[in-house]
């Protein structure tokens, strides 16, 4: 059974932060962390933003790039790091604002960076199998970094939603296939209640991200008997400008070939954002025929690959809702001060 | 905000913009109405899902806020008309210089309120300047 893409939806705050601004407060090197990171603003959410609005202005958007009724939805599922809740599902809250409720399941997932791809697999598994017609996978985040820790460089605010579908006529891309690698590797986490996330290091390199998004784009290219060449474009997980980029190099992936996805440098790392913002930065711009490979990574660890190939359906719906390149042109640059403000940095009396 | 139960039972109107017209006489209403003011119990009430687009009519900038909006100061609270006729009123998102009589906007969805760390978070429909 062939099962894809019907629409897709992004969302990016309109608030960012320079990294010159952050490195001024902690007296760091803006220009080294700018070469090191290749990352030179990132995304900060409003005050009233959090990952529940970003998914639900995400999914909406998706919604109206595809036109279809959402009742049909069967399944929303949304991955995040930083649910407002503890206990209480940001997907019902996604499924009732979108008009989705009440005849569908829905629940939130949570694997780091990579819980939005995850979500796409459970739908590609419900909607493959016949138990649903549609389903609506997100990844959304505001993702948090510690005062002065090296990951309040990138962590930023961002969410895709996927609508995943099997009617042939309604496929903006078919997924061709999907892999993932997982191990036990504790290289980022963040204990119950603690408000910022602890992480290795370099520990997050090697044995994190490397190990898994190469063995993971390996493992489908290998399941597929493709090649990197087969493909126009290729996505990997960008928690900052530099690992996708090594990653692609290894795997022998082209700088043409991940330049189009590569969004992280202009709003950092949108965490279970990240990957799908790549592919929908991708979609935005790809060709009927044209295959787009991708690999989402998230700590903990994991990754998911994905084998993605465009229909002649892409130009029907691409312009009915706003592409990543119109959602993050003309942003409101904020100082650190405002920063800390709507990231709840300053505790009110 | 503090009654989860009643907000809960506006989620509709709250999330989406949910209102009523009235088959009889083609007037719309928000918040939703059981009865129609004009046809009374000649009309006939349909639910109806408003747009999302409209103007603002007046506005007024806020720098002392209600409790819970503090780390929100100074934000503009509107009078929106809808495009379909019913005028609420509503936070507008964004820059107050940017912000006048006649400006169009657009609905969002974003966080209303909170009952403090341990509460509810309140969900629902601000509005921001259209060309946002």
């Amino acid at each position: 059974m062939t099962i894809g893409i019907v629409s897709y939806g992004a969302y990016v705050p309109r608030y960012r932060i320079k990294i010159e601004e952050i490195a001024r407060l902690w007296g760091d090197d803006a220009e080294a962390l700018k070469n090191g990171l290749m990352v030179y603003e990132k995304s900060v959410p409003d005050v009233d933003e959090d990952a529940a609005t970003i998914a639900v202005e995400a999914a909406r958007y998706a919604i109206a790039r595809s036109g279809v009724d959402p009742s049909r939805i069967g399944a929303v599922y949304t991955g995040s790091e930083s649910h407002p809740y503890a206990v209480k599902p940001t997907s019902t809250i996604v499924a009732q604002a979108i008009s989705a409720t009440p005849e569908m399941t829905a629940a939130d997932f949570e694997f780091a960076c990579k819980a939005g791809t995850a979500a796409v697999q459970a739908c590609m598994g419900l909607v493959g199998s016949g138990m649903i017609d549609l389903g609506m996978a997100i990844g959304a985040d505001v993702s948090q970094g510690a005062p002065s820790d090296a990951l309040e460089y990138t962590a930023a605010a961002g969410g895709v939603a996927c609508l995943i579908g099997r009617k042939e006529s309604e496929l903006a891309a078919i997924i061709e296939d999907t892999y993932s690698f997982t191990t036990d590797t504790p290289d980022f986490w963040r204990r119950e209640g603690m408000p910022y996330p602890e992480h290795g290091g370099r520990f997050t390199g090697e044995p994190g991200y490397f190990k898994h998004v190469t063995n993971g784009a390996k493992g489908l290219l290998k399941k597929l008997g493709t090649k990197p060449e087969d493909y126009d474009y290729a996505v990997f997980h960008q928690p900052n400008g530099k690992f996708p980029t090594k990653a692609a190099k290894m795997l022998g992936f082209t700088k043409a070939q991940i330049t189009p996805g590569l969004v992280v440098p202009k709003i950092g790392n949108t965490y279970s954002g990240s990957c799908l913002m790549g592919i929908a930065a991708t979609l935005d711009q790809a060709k009927p025929g044209d295959r787009i490979f991708a690999t989402a990574f998230g700590s903990g660890a994991g990754s998911d690959s994905f084998s993605i190939t465009v229909t002649d359906r892409i130009e029907e719906i691409r312009n009915l809702a706003p592409t990543v390149s119109e959602l993050i042109k003309d942003p409101i640059y904020i100082d650190y001060a405002k920063y800390a403000r709507h990231k709840g940095k300053i505790r009110l009396a | 905000m503090s009654s989860v139960p009643r907000f809960w039972r506006n989620l509709g109107s709250r999330y989406n913009l949910e209102g009523t017209r009235c088959k009889e006489c083609g007037e719309y209403f928000y918040p939703p109405r059981n009865v129609c003011v004009n046809c009374r119990r000649m009309g006939e009430l349909e639910s109806f899902k408003f747009k999302g687009t409209g103007e603002i009519v007046s506005y007024t900038l806020i720098h002392t806020p209600a409790e819970g909006f503090e780390n929100q100061t100074p934000y503009t609270l509107a009078i929106i008309k809808l495009d379909e006729g019913p005028r609420l009123t509503s936070q507008v998102i964004g820059d107050p210089e940017k912000i006048q009589i006649g400006t169009r906007v657009k609905s969002v969805f974003r966080k209303l309120g909170e009952d403090g760390e341990h509460g509810m978070i309140y969900y629902g429909t601000k509005f921001v300047p259209a060309d946002t």
